[in-house]
């Protein structure tokens, strides 16, 4: 299927068959054509990353320029995201804290060189992008900052039902991040089984428990 | 102006003493004196002394040196050459940047196998060799701005394409380019990230590489940097001077037009 994809976006490219059937016309659509067969053309599938990692699905494609998308496909992102969201097993939503601060420093997994795609060996990333435990001044800034996330939300006992919204949300965001920003720079952790359900509870208690570093 | 720091700049500094102010430094004071520190000996010397070298001495099946190889500007000439690419050769028909077209003249010249070289591992074999002939050569358009060509038809193709490559996102992690270069002010962990869909100045981004890697005493060229990118991204491997690694080029060259370049640089 991949081969038949690229011969025939290089013969669209080529503009020699133009008029084919399923060949769009026009010189945006010969440059999309041109495009992804320059992409089939350039990259190689080395360990875990394989040539499907360059398919995109609707956020991604939709997602892919300067512009943000309208505001109906956005909303359709959206509420995809959101359906796509497996809530915690048993409505368990949190772990350990004391487990998730090296789930929170390390940014390993998902690139060539890693060995498996196994969760197990993956890192979270997340201070990569955001401030979090006060102590860590190596974070990023692309991400806003987490550090008293549960603290200012107003989460001081998790089993307190006005604070479920927030610890719902907190599992959504991490689970499939699209869900609330069509185009969120952030990976969908749970979505992408990047992290499974155990890491992303460990998670959660670092962000909301009110005895994590986080919310002192 | 904003500069990364390591771990391994952090140590430099205690080394030399530097201990007290630390907690008050920005991480962008903290290199900037780890530069002026090795302001008299970037390691990047040695690789444009091993790259000279390497231009001016008959090797290959063809027992040539690269004196010959036209990097743009005519037969030979390498003053400025790098401020200009990539561009369009037309002897390949394509556009090229440096490390492509470095292969073109090894095979047409020396006799080498530009396809063999290209299908190496970075830091191994000729690759190496490719690595600090384009470390000299950049070296040779220090202090001028980017002015790459955009007459050709296929030149302002690569720069389009180059324009959707930067912000194509895919792979598991929904990375483009733009997630870490598109926005004004950000960075990952202390690292102090470039905007590239427009020009960030002198001395960054692509007028920044080559570069000497302090964190792993690595000499980078802009295709090891473009891969390690698409590495970071969970995209599948770009091969070696593929025309993605050149559209991208195109695209970050064009737009930082006039960009004072410094390479070989010092990085993290």
């Amino acid at each position: 299927m991949k081969i038949d994809k690229k011969l025939a976006g290089l013969a669209c490219a080529a503009g020699a068959a133009v008029l084919l059937a399923g060949c769009a016309t026009g010189p945006s659509a010969n440059l999309d054509a041109e495009f992804k067969a320059m992409l089939q053309n350039s990259f190689s599938a080395r360990g875990i990353a394989k040539m499907d990692r360059l398919d995109q699905d609707l956020g991604q494609a939709a997602c892919s320029s300067a512009k943000q998308p309208p505001e109906a496909v956005l909303k359709q992102i959206e509420g995809e995201a959101l359906a796509s969201i497996k809530w915690p097993t048993g409505g368990q939503y949190f772990g350990d804290w004391t487990r998730a601060d090296k789930l929170a420093q390390s940014g390993v997994g998902m690139a060539w060189n890693n060995p498996t795609t196994d969760p197990k060996t993956n890192g979270g990333q997340c201070y990569n992008c955001h401030q979090i435990d006060k102590k860590e001044i190596s974070f990023g800034t692309i991400g806003p900052s987490l550090y008293n996330y549960g603290k200012l939300r107003g989460v001081k006992d998790v089993t307190d039902p006005k604070v479920a919204p927030i610890i719902q949300y907190t599992w959504g965001k991490l689970y499939n991040s699209k869900a609330y920003a069509g185009c969120s720079n952030m990976p969908r952790f749970g979505h992408a089984k990047i992290l499974d359900e155990e890491q992303m509870r460990d998670l959660m208690s670092l962000l909301l428990d009110p005895r994590s570093p986080v919310n002192q | 102006m904003k500069h990364p720091i390591t771990l391994t700049a952090l140590a430099a500094l205690a080394l030399t003493g530097a201990t007290a102010a630390w907690a008050q430094k920005t991480a962008s004071d903290g290199i900037a004196e780890y530069r002026e520190l090795l302001a008299d000996g970037n390691p990047a010397e040695l690789f444009e002394v091993k790259g000279e070298e390497l231009w001016k001495k008959a090797r290959g099946p063809k027992n040539a040196s690269l004196e010959k190889c036209d990097l743009g500007k005519g037969p030979g000439v390498v003053k400025g050459a790098w401020a200009e690419l990539p561009r369009y050769f037309a002897d390949t028909g394509r556009v090229q940047d440096l490390e492509s077209r470095l292969l073109t003249c090894m095979e047409t010249l020396q006799g080498f196998k530009a396809a063999e070289i290209a299908k190496l591992d970075f830091g191994k074999g000729e690759m190496a060799n490719v690595t600090a002939l384009s470390t000299w050569i950049s070296g040779q358009s220090k202090g001028f701005g980017f002015n790459l060509p955009q007459n050709h038809a296929l030149e302002r193709k690569m720069y389009a394409l180059g324009e959707k490559a930067f912000f194509y996102r895919g792979g598991p992690m929904d990375f483009s380019c733009a997630s870490c270069h598109g926005e004004e002010g950000k960075r990952i962990r202390l690292q102090d990230l470039p905007v590239l869909y427009k020009n960030p100045g002198d001395g960054l981004g692509m007028a920044a590489w080559p570069a000497y890697r302090v964190s792993n005493g690595q000499m980078w060229g802009m295709q090891q940097r473009l891969s390690d990118c698409y590495r970071l991204q969970r995209f599948p491997n770009p091969d070696f001077a593929s025309d993605v690694t050149i559209a991208l080029q195109t695209y970050m060259g064009v737009n930082q037009k006039g960009a004072k370049i410094i390479t070989p640089a010092l990085k993290r």
